[in-house]
């Protein structure tokens, strides 16, 4: 039984590692900024839920204690990883993209880049 | 077993550090060097809980939140300031 964990917690150690590495390493393999956005946010996110796993596992399997850190963690970073993937393509679309280098939304309203939200010309 | 495993994590992510600063030294815009720090932060939680997970702890969870948190706020507020030039409206 004992084996057994200890197999099952080196996988995982070592699947996230391998993880984490391929989104540091996409980071400066991939060419444009903009490709560049997938590697870290995806692989190293999925890489850092397999060191959380690995460790609620060991604390579960080894130590005996079952502890719910690791998934308050996870959902942290869950929730955090697209708002931030967001956050950094819209800073190189406003810094480096002019109005007509974007396609069209296909909607009433442009990119919010350069638009404001529908509703807000009316508050002010 | 799991101490091999554990060396083998700890130069998997060490290796992706170097990577992530490589990239904030000679990223080509400042978009790429807020990536690479959000990177280097996630890096960061992970060599943290698998310290944790070396020492048979449970201190660095709380120090991996709190190190999560800081990362986000960071990443949001400085993308907010080359956005809006103004963090706070």
């Amino acid at each position: 039984m004992t084996l057994f964990a200890e197999i099952l917690i080196a996988f995982f150690l070592v699947v996230s590692g391998i993880f984490g590495l391929v989104g540091s390493f996409g980071l400066i393999k991939l060419g444009e900024t903009m490709q560049r956005l997938h590697a870290p946010t995806k692989a190293t996110t999925v890489g850092v839920g397999g060191v959380l796993i690995a460790s609620m596992l060991y604390f579960l399997l080894i130590e005996g204690n079952l502890s719910f850190h690791e998934l308050l963690i996870t959902l942290f970073l869950f929730l955090t990883a697209p708002i931030t993937a967001n956050f950094v393509a819209k800073t190189y679309v406003a810094r480096h993209l002019k109005r007509h280098d974007l396609p069209e939304t296909g909607r009433a309203h442009g990119w919010s880049i350069y638009d404001d939200p529908p509703g807000r010309s009316e508050d002010e | 077993m799991i101490t091999a495993a554990l060396v083998f994590a700890f130069g998997c992510y060490g290796l992706g550090l170097l990577f992530n600063l490589w990239r904030i030294v000679n990223g080509p815009n400042s978009a790429d060097r807020i990536l690479a720090l959000d990177t280097m932060v996630i890096n960061i939680i992970a060599l943290l809980i698998l310290y944790g997970i070396l020492r048979g702890t449970a201190v660095y969870y709380e120090v991996s939140m709190l190190v999560a948190m800081v990362g986000f706020v960071s990443t949001v507020a400085y993308s907010r300031f080359l956005l809006r030039g103004d963090v706070i409206e």
